[in-house]
C-alpha cells in the first residue's frame, strides 16, 4: 500500500488558481458571476478548516455529548437549507418543524441502522464514524427533501383550480393531491437513483474517490461506497415521503380546504 | 327547507343568512367584487368560514367536508380541468347521467375524447355543468354558467337548469343577466358591499 500524499498549502494554493480562471472567464463573457465565484471558494476554504478543527477536537474529546451536539447542529443546519431552498416553503414555526422533523428522523434512523447493524463502532458514537456518515447521508436527505417540496409547493400554486376542482365534487384531499405527492416524491428520489446507476461507470463517487486518494485499498473503498449508497438510498426515500406527506397535510386542513395563505413566496 | 344558512361569514364576506327551499332556485346579481364567489365558496366550504348551515335539517358541522361538496356542488366561473380529456373527468357510474346530458346541452358525444385544452370555453362550460350534474347535487351553486355561451346555447342551459330545478334541486345562481334571473329565479337577492338585500338591482 502506497503512503498516501498529502497536498501542501503551496499545492492547495497553485490549484486555486483554477477558480481564478473561472472568475476570469466569467469576467470576459461578462456573467457576472465572478464574485460569486470568488467569494463561494474563500467560503469553501474557510468552512472546511473550521470544520477540520472542530473535528479533530470532537475527535479528541471522544464523548457522547459531544458527537451528538455536532450531529444535531448539522441536522438542524440541514433543515434550515430545506426550509429555505424551495420557492416556497409555509411560514413560520410549520416550516421549520416540517423540514427538522423529515431530515432529522430520516438521517438519524438511517446512521443509527448502520452504527448498530453495520459498522458497530466501539464506542458506538465513536465520532470518527458518526460524524461523516451524518454528514454524508444529510447532504442527500437534503437534496431529496428540498427537491420534494419545491415540485410539490410549486405544484399547488400552480394546480390550485384543478385541485379546487376536484375537492368541490366531493373529492378528499389525499384524493386531489395524490398524482402531485407522486409527482414531488419521484422528483425526490431521481437523484439517488441517477447516483447509484451512474456510480463507477460515469462517476468515482466523491467518498470513495478520497479514500482511493488517501491510500485505501479499491475493493475495500468499493464495499464502503455500496454500504454508503444503501444508506443514501434509504434516507432519500424516508425524507421526501415524510417531507411531502407532511406538507401536503400542513397546507390543507380537516375541513379539506387548500390553504394557500400558509405559504409564502420567495 | 333544503338549505337554512345563518351568519355564515370569513374576515372578507358576510354575515350571510337565508333560506332556500328545495325545487327552488335563488338568484345572486350585483357589481364584480361585491363577494358573489366568496358567498359560494363559503357554502361549499372551500374558504375558511364561521356560521352554520343546515342541509335538510342536518347542520354542515355533522357531515364530513367531501361529502358536504358533494351534495352542495359549487361550479366556479371558470371550471378547471385535472385530466387530459373531459371523458375521463366521470365515474363509470355517472356515464349513463352524462351521456342522458350531452344532447340536452348541444354537446356531441365525441367531444369526451377530445383534449380538454381543444375545447372551445363555450364547450368547456357546458362540459363542466354536466359534471357538476353528474354528481346529482342538493343543491347546485352556479358562477355565471352561461358567460361564455351563444344565445342558443344559454337557452339550452336555462331549459335544462329549470328542468333540474323543477325535479327537486335547488339552485343558486350568480348571474349578470335580469333576463336570466327572471326567468330562472324564485327569489332574487343583490349583493353590494357585503350586504345581501332581498330583490333586483
Amino acid at each position: 500500500m502506497n503512503a498516501a500524499i498529502q497536498p501542501s498549502a503551496l499545492d492547495l494554493a497553485l490549484t486555486s488558481s483554477l477558480v481564478v480562471l473561472n472568475a476570469g472567464i466569467s469576467a470576459y463573457l461578462g456573467l457576472r458571476m465572478q464574485r460569486m465565484m470568488l467569494w463561494s471558494a474563500l467560503r469553501m476554504v474557510v468552512q472546511l478548516l473550521l470544520v477540520g478543527l472542530v473535528l479533530r477536537w470532537v475527535f479528541a474529546l471522544a464523548s457522547p455529548a459531544a458527537t451528538l451536539a455536532v450531529a444535531l447542529l448539522m441536522i438542524v443546519a440541514a433543515a434550515r437549507e430545506v426550509a429555505m431552498r424551495p420557492a416556497h416553503g409555509l411560514r413560520g414555526w410549520p416550516g421549520v418543524w416540517l423540514s427538522t422533523a423529515s431530515v432529522g428522523l430520516s438521517s438519524i434512523a438511517t446512521v443509527v441502522l448502520a452504527l448498530l447493524t453495520v459498522l458497530r463502532p466501539t464506542p458506538w458514537y465513536e465520532p470518527q464514524y458518526v460524524v461523516p456518515l451524518i454528514g454524508i447521508v444529510l447532504g442527500n436527505v437534503l437534496n431529496s427533501a428540498s427537491l420534494g417540496l419545491d415540485t410539490f409547493y410549486g405544484g399547488v400554486v400552480n394546480a390550485r383550480a384543478a385541485i379546487e376542482a376536484q375537492l368541490v365534487l366531493g373529492a378528499t384531499r389525499q384524493e386531489a393531491l395524490a398524482p402531485l405527492i407522486r409527482d414531488s416524491v419521484r422528483k425526490g428520489l431521481i437523484p439517488i437513483i441517477n447516483q447509484m446507476s451512474a456510480a463507477g461507470i460515469i462517476t468515482l463517487p466523491g467518498i470513495m474517490t478520497g479514500q482511493i486518494l488517501a491510500g485505501m485499498d479499491p475493493m475495500d473503498a468499493v464495499r464502503y461506497q455500496i454500504l454508503l449508497m444503501f444508506l443514501l438510498a434509504g434516507g432519500s426515500g424516508i425524507s421526501v415521503t415524510l417531507a411531502v406527506y407532511l406538507a401536503a397535510r400542513s397546507i390543507t386542513d380537516e375541513r379539506h380546504r387548500l390553504r394557500l395563505e400558509r405559504l409564502s413566496g420567495r | 327547507m333544503r338549505l337554512r344558512v345563518s351568519q355564515l361569514q370569513s374576515p372578507l364576506a358576510g354575515p350571510y343568512s337565508f333560506e332556500l327551499a328545495a325545487g327552488h332556485c335563488l338568484t345572486i346579481s350585483g357589481p364584480s367584487g361585491a363577494g358573489k364567489s366568496l358567498l359560494l365558496r363559503m357554502l361549499c366550504d372551500l374558504d375558511p368560514n364561521t356560521g352554520e348551515i343546515q342541509l335538510d335539517g342536518v347542520p354542515r358541522s355533522s357531515i364530513g367536508a367531501p361529502e358536504w361538496r358533494a351534495q352542495v356542488v359549487y361550479q366556479p366561473a371558470e371550471p378547471a380541468w385535472w385530466l387530459p380529456t373531459a371523458g375521463a373527468h366521470f365515474n363509470p357510474h355517472q356515464t349513463q347521467r352524462m351521456q342522458e346530458l350531452l344532447p340536452q346541452l348541444k354537446l356531441s358525444p365525441s367531444l369526451l375524447d377530445h383534449e380538454v385544452s381543444r375545447l372551445s370555453t363555450g364547450e368547456r362550460q357546458r362540459m363542466a355543468l354536466i359534471r357538476s350534474l353528474a354528481c346529482h347535487p342538493k343543491v347546485l351553486l352556479l358562477d355565471e354558467p352561461t358567460a361564455a355561451l351563444d344565445p342558443e346555447a344559454v337557452a339550452a342551459t336555462e331549459a335544462l337548469l329549470r328542468h333540474e330545478v323543477d325535479a327537486g334541486m335547488s339552485l343558486i345562481l350568480v348571474t349578470h343577466s335580469a333576463a336570466q334571473a327572471q326567468s330562472l329565479g324564485h327569489r332574487h337577492m343583490t349583493l353590494r358591499d357585503r350586504l345581501l338585500h332581498e330583490g333586483t338591482p
